[in-house]
């Protein structure tokens, strides 16, 4: 083994090297979000999970070994969900106006992502097992893979999917609202968590703290109402 | 900053306890986010604290960073999608098409529906 060889083979092994390739990508890939004024096209998370997955794959290293380093950015989502609570505090005067519209937007929403998902797949000819790993693809992962289980689906597949619908959710939410006309804040917040949980809200907190608010409380009542409502709607479409 | 961070791991270790405890459908850092937002109203009472003021705060402050980089902290389970997306095999051009056009839809009915009762709501007020 050639010194740099050794010191590689060392270094690839340690958290320490992934955790600051991936804190290094993503202050690139944001600063290019940034330099393009933020245009959603252009979304950080997108071009830092293709950047490292690149490096990942050249480099021949696993997924196991990265997540050894990435592991300490990936714990930060637990507290920063626990976090919501202070603008919901700091906003909750709006939160309580919109009570009513909340109620509404969550349950027409909730059955509107589901039905709509399994409609499409079941045309196609997708098997039970895959249908029932797509149904909860706009609740954040954690409750997304139990619902999944608990039907018949993969866990691992429905967290693919759960990733999925959220960047695109996070990259068509502004372009979208924009053209419907809609510049509620509230409005479009809560529909980006309630589409594209975490990462939608993640946008939405980028754009506006009210947006940001309006979309934590999305994402946490759409895993509770998925959860009771997707038994009734899989029982529709499954076999 | 170590306060704020410890207030945030103790509500949400609390969180855990009562979602696994009670088998909540809610994900142990969503009910720590209510027990936080709890335990603000409740020290309202006690201490100086307000809606407006929070964002001045230790707390408001920390936590105010924590979610202008929410985005990042998704990073690593998205490099995880990679590692998984043989998975996706031959569905994935319909399970594509499928979330593409089922997240669209739910955007717009989600936020047309509450402009729509949001509107439907002040005009029954005014009339």
């Amino acid at each position: 083994m050639t010194p740099a060889f050794e010191l590689w083979v060392y270094l690839s092994s340690t958290p320490l090297l992934w955790l600051t390739v991936t804190l290094i990508v993503w202050i690139v890939a944001d600063r290019i979000a940034l330099a393009s004024g933020r245009h959603p096209a252009v979304n950080p998370v997108l071009i830092a999970i293709i950047v490292l997955g690149a490096v990942l794959i050249l480099t021949g290293t696993s997924f196991a070994t990265y997540f050894q380093g990435a592991q300490f950015v990936h714990f930060l989502l637990g507290p920063a969900i626990v976090a919501i609570a202070v603008p919901l505090y700091r906003n909750f005067d709006k939160v309580k106006e919109n009570l009513l519209p909340m109620a509404a937007a969550l349950i027409a929403g909730s059955v509107t992502a589901a039905v709509s998902a399994l409609g499409i797949a079941a045309l196609f000819g997708v098997p039970d097992p895959v249908l029932a790993s797509l149904a909860p693809k706009s609740v954040t992962a954690g409750v997304a893979m139990g619902i999944a289980e608990r039907f018949g689906g993969e866990a691992a597949l429905t967290a693919v999917l759960v990733v999925t619908t959220g960047l695109v959710g996070a990259i068509i939410v502004t372009p979208l609202m924009n053209a419907l006309g809609l510049r509620d804040y509230a409005a479009r917040g809560f529909a980006a968590g309630l589409a594209a949980h975490g990462i939608g809200t993640a946008r939405a907190f980028v754009v506006d703290e009210v947006a940001g608010t309006f979309a934590g409380i999305a994402m946490a009542l759409n895993a509770v109402v998925t959860a009771l409502i997707l038994p009734l709607i899989l029982y529709w479409f499954l076999a | 900053m170590i306060e704020a961070f410890a207030l945030l791991l103790l509500c949400q270790l609390a969180g855990e306890v009562l979602s696994h405890g009670f088998n909540l459908p809610m994900p142990g850092p969503v009910v720590g986010l209510l027990l936080l937002f709890a335990g603000l109203f409740a020290a309202q009472k006690f201490v100086s604290v307000t809606p407006q003021s929070i964002n001045d705060t230790l707390l408001g402050r920390a936590t105010g960073g924590l979610l202008q980089h929410l985005s990042l902290l998704f990073v690593p389970a998205g490099v995880g999608v990679i590692d998984h997306l043989s998975l996706v095999n031959s569905y994935g051009p319909v399970l594509f098409l499928a979330l593409l056009v089922s997240t669209a839809l739910a955007l717009a009915v989600t936020a047309l529906v509450f402009t729509g009762v949001k509107r439907w709501q002040s005009g029954g007020r005014s009339s």
